[in-house]
């Protein structure tokens, strides 16, 4: 995680992902592309996602907005989805995270500590190809726009 | 459940371990007739593409095998090749490489210990089920985390897949006033390591013993962390370079992984061995930091350590000594005249070992005269400990054939846990699979 300073953060940006895992460079290609577009007050990080990390990340920001690449059966690659903590609920139900110690662990846990932001905004891609190798597939790559537009959406708002 | 000699339990996911595969337990007639480690993770072939690339790009490229263990790979890899180049660290450049290396491990260690590990101990699920009733404790185990992520927030530039550490030292040394607000982070650590220490030690253990050969680094006159040279509780003793003599790896067809095991079968005539923080204490015991050593003998530790589950103690005993070691290193630092030692590539072949949070991380490169890479060898500690494992469990599932189908698959996923496997970079785990015929 490229750790943000606690000082005075509106948000934070965290892209979750492994570059060298094809599609699940989604989030942290989102980051990189926004990351001149965004005022100081916001923080632009990127993450494996390990819970820990991420608490740290959000903890007391007052709106974190996370981009992942998510596994869905069946997959429609490139499909959106945009979730609002507790509205649905995030849960193993749903779509998870591709990593071991996923988001719904970081979110389980920030809860149980009471180390939340504010608000919680999941940007979620579904993904093609997470296998090794770097590159994006076609699916994913043409929403990229999209999904960083809808990030700078949410932080306007 | 069906008869108790003949049944199958299925468990889809083993959790709280780094990375993917498959362990499969046949029981027949009721006895425990194998127990495999099925990696089937596809390789990575890290080896092969290092072939070709420059003399200096392999701590950066080897760091990406393990999103928990970087430092050790960039360590290993940064030895080897200055063992071929001829060159050694020393002074303020050789302290920085071991104050980051104590970050990961303070890290890792807290990370398994209250992420991974402790909630078998208490009995829940993960760690988001016990942070519900053990926030407090929870909280701890954060605090130590944090403390190892800003070591390597700092010296590494970023705490995964540093981005500071080349071949000869760094891109950039810190100065001595930049290092003093981590100071005054560990020194706020070092209570909570100590009461972790505390805290696991009053945990309740099966009674078991592995019978394995160890195997560790030896660094004298102090803890071995990021150099020394090998020794097993054989008696063997070994410079890296001598390692694949004594270190035989073997292909198994259940695995993805190669399978390590002592040349000549070693002290107990099996050939296997088992490297990590069991080894490293049991061997190096005497050689802790004062306050380290100190809380393992309240632990009531002793010099030796051979049952797996009290591994969660050892761990936290070697967040103290990091602490304390980090603490030792930043008080007498001077910044160095230059970040980084010239290395300049000649033909040769070089070989570098560490002590990575779960074991001995060896590296060997053979380099060409313009400094391309010929050849490049990676033995992870995972692959290492495999057949210690698969036999450690074979001996745990047979002493409990007589628990219900759920509890023998919750043991042996605890039991998996001791070793902190790290399937990433032995390649991936896991799915658990009880056969009783």
């Amino acid at each position: 995680m490229t750790a943000p300073s606690a000082v005075a953060r509106r948000a934070v940006v965290i892209g979750v992902g492994n570059e060298f895992r094809r599609d699940d460079a989604a989030g942290p290609t989102v980051v990189a592309r926004l990351a001149r577009q965004v005022p100081a007050s916001v923080t632009m990080a990127v993450s494996d996602g390990e819970p820990t990390r991420m608490i740290e990340a959000w903890a007391g920001v007052p709106l974190a907005i996370v981009v992942d690449a998510v596994r869905a059966e069946p997959a429609v690659p490139g499909r959106l989805h945009r979730l609002v903590l507790d509205h649905p609920p995030i849960g193993p139900g749903g779509a998870v995270s591709s990593h071991g110690l996923g988001l719904d662990e970081a979110i389980g846990l920030g809860r149980a500590l009471d180390r939340m932001p504010g608000r919680l905004i999941v940007h979620a891609v579904e993904a093609g190809d997470l296998t090794q190798g770097t590159g994006l597939t076609p699916a994913v790559a043409a929403v990229i726009g999209t999904l960083a537009a809808a990030v700078l959406c949410d932080l306007r708002s | 459940m069906t008869h108790r000699h003949h049944r199958t339990l299925v468990a889809r996911a083993l959790a709280r371990v780094e990375g993917e595969g498959a362990m499969y337990v046949l029981v027949s007639g009721g006895r425990v007739a194998e127990v495999r480690l099925d990696i089937y993770e596809p390789p990575r072939f890290f080896e092969a593409f290092l072939r070709g690339r420059a003399f200096t790009e392999p701590p950066d490229i080897t760091a990406r095998v393990c999103g928990i263990c970087p430092v050790a790979y960039q360590t290993s890899a940064c030895q080897a090749i200055e063992d071929a180049c001829g060159v050694e660290l020393d002074g303020p450049l050789a302290d920085l490489r071991r104050l980051l290396y104590c970050g990961e491990w303070i890290s890792s260690h807290a990370l398994h210990i209250y992420m991974l590990h402790a909630p078998d101990f208490l009995g829940y699920p993960g760690v988001v089920e016990m942070a519900a009733e053990h926030r407090e404790v929870v909280e701890r185990g954060l605090a130590l985390r944090s403390a190892g992520n800003a070591i390597m927030q700092l010296l590494g530039g970023r705490s995964i897949h540093p981005v500071n550490v080349r071949v000869g030292g760094f891109y950039r040394a810190p100065s001595p006033s930049e290092l003093a607000p981590l100071a005054r982070q560990l020194r706020g650590a070092l209570p909570l390591a100590i009461d972790t220490v505390r805290w696991v030690g009053g945990l309740d253990f099966p009674d078991f013993t592995c019978p394995h050969e160890l195997l560790a680094l030896a660094d004298p006159g102090r803890y071995p962390i990021e150099r020394g040279t090998l020794a097993t509780s054989g008696d063997l003793a070994f410079t890296a370079a001598e390692f694949e003599q004594h270190v035989v790896e073997e292909q198994v067809p259940h695995s993805t992984a190669l399978h390590a095991r002592l040349a000549g079968n070693g002290l107990n005539g099996n050939g296997r061995y088992l490297t990590g923080p069991l080894a490293r204490y049991t061997l190096n015991s005497g050689s802790l930091p004062p306050v380290a050593a100190q809380a393992a003998a309240e632990a009531g530790l002793g010099p030796q350590c051979r049952n797996p589950f009290r591994s969660i103690i050892v761990r936290a005993v070697e967040i103290v000594c990091a602490i304390e070691e980090a603490l030792r290193l930043i008080e007498g630092y001077r910044r160095p005249a230059r970040p980084a030692v010239a290395v300049t590539a000649r033909a040769a072949t070089g070989y570098g070992a560490s002590e990575a949070p779960r074991g001995v991380l060896y590296h060997r490169y053979a380099i060409d005269a313009d400094g391309t890479i010929a050849s490049a060898r990676i033995v992870p500690p995972t692959s290492q400990n495999q057949r210690a494992i698969e036999d450690d469990l074979r001996r745990f599932v047979a002493d409990r054939l007589d628990f219900d189908d759920e509890r023998l698959t919750h043991a042996c996923e605890q039991a998996i846990r001791n070793y902190d496997p790290c399937i990433s970079c032995a390649t991936h785990f896991l799915d658990l699979r009880i056969d009783r015929r």
